[in-house]
């Protein structure tokens, strides 16, 4: 058997999907800005996405969602852009965000910061792993441009309080973006019922294809494009209609909403069951409450068993998982999220993510359950931490001299 | 970037099968305790290096022959990733049946080249190979325990880059003997910077006492004052040639002032030095007369004449003197 728990990363595009896909690449291939029955003929399908996505995502039909090829591309827009519509070309020069964000909001920040002089509030996470509203008012001043949370994290799967956050942004005048990726496709998310102005999102998260994803833009209101060129989508976003990838998200929302309760029970049963069974085993914990967390995720972290190790022992059966720390990534910081949160040290290089889907079975939670303590025995039968003998006097650690 | 970069590399793919082997493995993991060694007569050492809290960890145990010295049996625990277990598990085989003195020879490209599949072909991807440099450490420390001394006391000189063990001396040498002016120059020649990269530029996956960029801007530093030193004892020692140009011009002030100016004066004239400009086969000082000596007959002649061989005589027979 093999077992994907990897879904936070990616996910299998659903064979419907594909099915869907199908007919745009060599039959329906006319790029739909030409004027005869070539281009004219992919009408339907890309009319027939747009109406999923509104729906899914519960959007009015005064709100532009436009189509980008993934939501680094859609998170990258929108900062760069209101940088350019509300900085340079306005009166604010700050932006606020989390400790926590995806590289794509962090990174771009970042240069924001170094090549374009703008301020930037980097907001820390509570024990819980997300930024509460009230911190987000207290750093909101007359010249933020932009608050930028994310929706879900990727990491923990902690669920932010975007509706307190919108509420606050609303009331302060203050634009608000939400990085969606990890939200959309996994739990419900009412455009019409948050004060939201821009949403991200990613279709691949969701069981859709890699390489298409989307802006929201709130009662289409300005924002400079990102991409200049042939005046695509309104004028919103240059560069000839990915005709099947759209056709492949729209599909792929609505599969991922439809019965969307029924689903997320159906996940998180299968979660919960496996979480509970780590749980058992000796010196773990698990970030963050399962209320506040998207139904498909655990953040699991195991004393004495280094994350790599544990994602390699994993492997070998067949199990994929992942790790946001230690010697996975070339600089060998713990996992940041689990230090923002206020995990010590020692945990943060311990930490194992385990993600979910739709189509993960009860057999392959059996199966994970099982080789997960097999592995977690074998590491600590490895393992300096669980060692009996003490060193020799002088032989202790004094401080990290890490190598 | 290049089009190998595009994809980059799989991390775990680049292990060597002995790497994968001894991760899943390991023949020396275990502990040795106290009270059994004591009863063989033997000593135990048992010394530990790094922590949980920084990402890996590792024990070592020593069962020593206080009658010889000699390693007789070597056991460890780690925290860590496969290459840090593997890496613990060759180190421990290297140290059995070595006394403590020959076990503080083993350095961490000891353990990275046994393990090696083939001689050629490395053991880890370079961010790896941190990993055996604290097997390397611990190491030193367990002897240092035994020993009675402390464990710098084995490092004979400074090493900058762990992973390549590259030297502080090394480095100034070899930056000094190429004229080395980039990080890539000094990795290329030397191997430094080349692996975990924490050892460039601070910031890195680690804290260091050195990095290269600083090594690389004072050894630079050190260089353009040593060419000044040699400039300035050629002054010194009327070597002209080696002169640097603010030398060159009081040098050729000091002639005209002490040979040649009176006689202008005398004239109701003057000369000033302009500039000094040095090619391979001459060395043109450009001057400008004054008072009564601009425009005389005698300005591009005779008068010039003994300004030129003067200051051939007492400074280089490269001189050529050009009025303007």
């Amino acid at each position: 058997m093999q077992v994907y728990l990897d879904n936070n990363a990616t996910t299998m595009t659903d064979p419907l999907v594909v099915e869907a896909m199908m007919p745009y690449f060599s039959e329906l291939y006319g790029n739909p800005n030409s004027l005869h029955k070539f281009g004219t003929s992919s009408h339907p399908a890309i009319s027939t996405a747009i109406d999923q996505v509104y729906k899914a995502l519960n959007a009015s039909d005064a709100d532009d969602i436009v189509f980008t090829s993934c939501a680094t591309e859609s998170n990258n827009w929108v900062l760069k852009s209101i940088y350019l519509d509300h900085i340079v070309n306005g009166e604010k020069n700050h932006i606020i965000t989390t400790e926590v964000e995806h590289p794509s909001i962090l990174a771009t920040c970042r240069w924001l910061e170094e090549e374009c002089d703008v301020k930037v509030t980097y907001l820390p996470v509570n024990e819980q792993g997300v930024v509460e509203a009230h911190t987000v008012k207290s750093f909101v001043t007359d010249k933020t441009a932009l608050v930028t949370i994310m929706w879900a994290s990727n990491e923990t799967g902690a669920i932010f309080p975007i509706a307190e956050i919108g509420e606050v942004c609303k009331e302060k005048g203050v634009l608000f973006h939400s990085d969606a990726v990890q939200a959309v496709g996994k739990i419900p998310v009412d455009l019409q019922a948050t004060h939201i102005d821009f949403i991200s999102f990613s279709a691949h998260k969701f069981h859709g294809p890699k390489g298409v994803g989307g802006l929201f833009i709130r009662n289409s209101q300005a924002l400079s494009p990102f991409f200049h060129g042939g005046e695509h989508m309104g004028g919103r976003r240059s560069g000839t209609l990915n005709v099947p990838f759209i056709v492949g998200i729209g599909k792929a929302m609505e599969l991922a909403t439809t019965d969307m309760d029924a689903k997320m029970t159906s996940i998180s049963k299968k979660r919960d069951r496996l979480e509970d069974a780590i749980l058992k085993l000796s010196d773990t914990f698990v970030v963050g409450d399962r209320v506040n967390r998207t139904p498909n995720t655990i953040l699991i972290s195991i004393r004495g068993v280094e994350g790599e190790s544990m994602l390699w022992d994993l492997n070998n059966e067949q199990i994929g998982a992942s790790t946001g720390s230690a010697c996975a990534s070339e600089d060998l910081e713990a996992n940041t999220v689990m230090l923002a949160i206020g995990a010590d040290n020692e945990l943060a290089h311990t930490g194992i993510r385990l993600s979910l889907s739709r189509f993960t079975t009860d057999a392959e939670i059996d199966y994970t359950i099982s080789h997960f303590e097999k592995a977690v025995k074998r590491l600590r039968t490895i393992s300096s931490s669980y060692a009996v003998q003490q060193p020799t006097k002088g032989g202790e650690v004094q401080e990290c001299e890490l190598h | 970037m290049a089009k190998a970069d595009i994809l980059g590399d799989s991390l775990w793919d680049a292990y060597s099968n002995k790497v994968t082997t001894l991760m899943n493995n390991p023949r020396h993991q275990g502990e040795l305790f106290e009270k059994e060694v004591q009863e063989r007569g033997n000593e135990l050492i048992v010394a530990d290096f790094g922590a949980e809290s920084c990402g890996d960890a590792v024990r070592l145990y020593w069962e020593i022959d206080p009658k010889n010295d000699k390693i007789i049996n070597s056991k460890f625990k780690s925290f860590g990733c496969g290459t840090a277990i593997a890496s613990s598990d060759v180190m421990t085989e290297l140290c059995i049946d070595k006394t403590v003195q020959e076990a503080v020879k083993i350095t961490n490209i000891d353990v990275e080249l046994a393990l090696r599949d083939d001689p050629e072909t490395p053991a880890v991807p370079p961010q790896k190979m941190h990993c055996s440099v604290m097997a390397y450490d611990v190491i030193k420390k367990a002897a240092g325990m035994y020993l009675g001394v402390e464990s710098e006391s084995f490092e004979t000189e400074i090493i900058v880059c762990e992973c390549a063990r590259v030297s502080l001396g090394t480095l100034q040498e070899v930056i000094k003997l190429n004229d080395l002016t980039t990080i890539e120059q000094i990795t290329d020649y030397t191997k430094a910077g080349g692996f975990c990269k924490s050892c460039i530029r601070p910031g890195g996956h680690e804290a260091m006492d050195y990095y290269l960029v600083d090594i690389l801007a004072d050894t630079r530093k050190e260089m353009d004052e040593e060419k000044l030193r040699a400039a300035a004892d050629a002054g010194a020692s009327g070597d002209f040639e080696n002169m640097t140009l603010v030398q060159q011009i009081k040098a050729v002030d000091a002639i005209v002032d002490e040979n040649v100016r009176q006689f202008l004066v005398m004239d109701g004239g003057d000369m000033e030095v302009i500039d000094i400009k040095t090619t391979d086969e001459n060395i043109d000082i450009y001057i400008r007369y004054l008072g009564a000596c601009d425009g005389c007959a005698s300005s591009s002649t005779g008068t010039l004449y003994a300004i030129e061989s003067t200051l051939k005589e007492k400074l280089s027979t490269k001189i050529r003197v050009l009025p303007i």
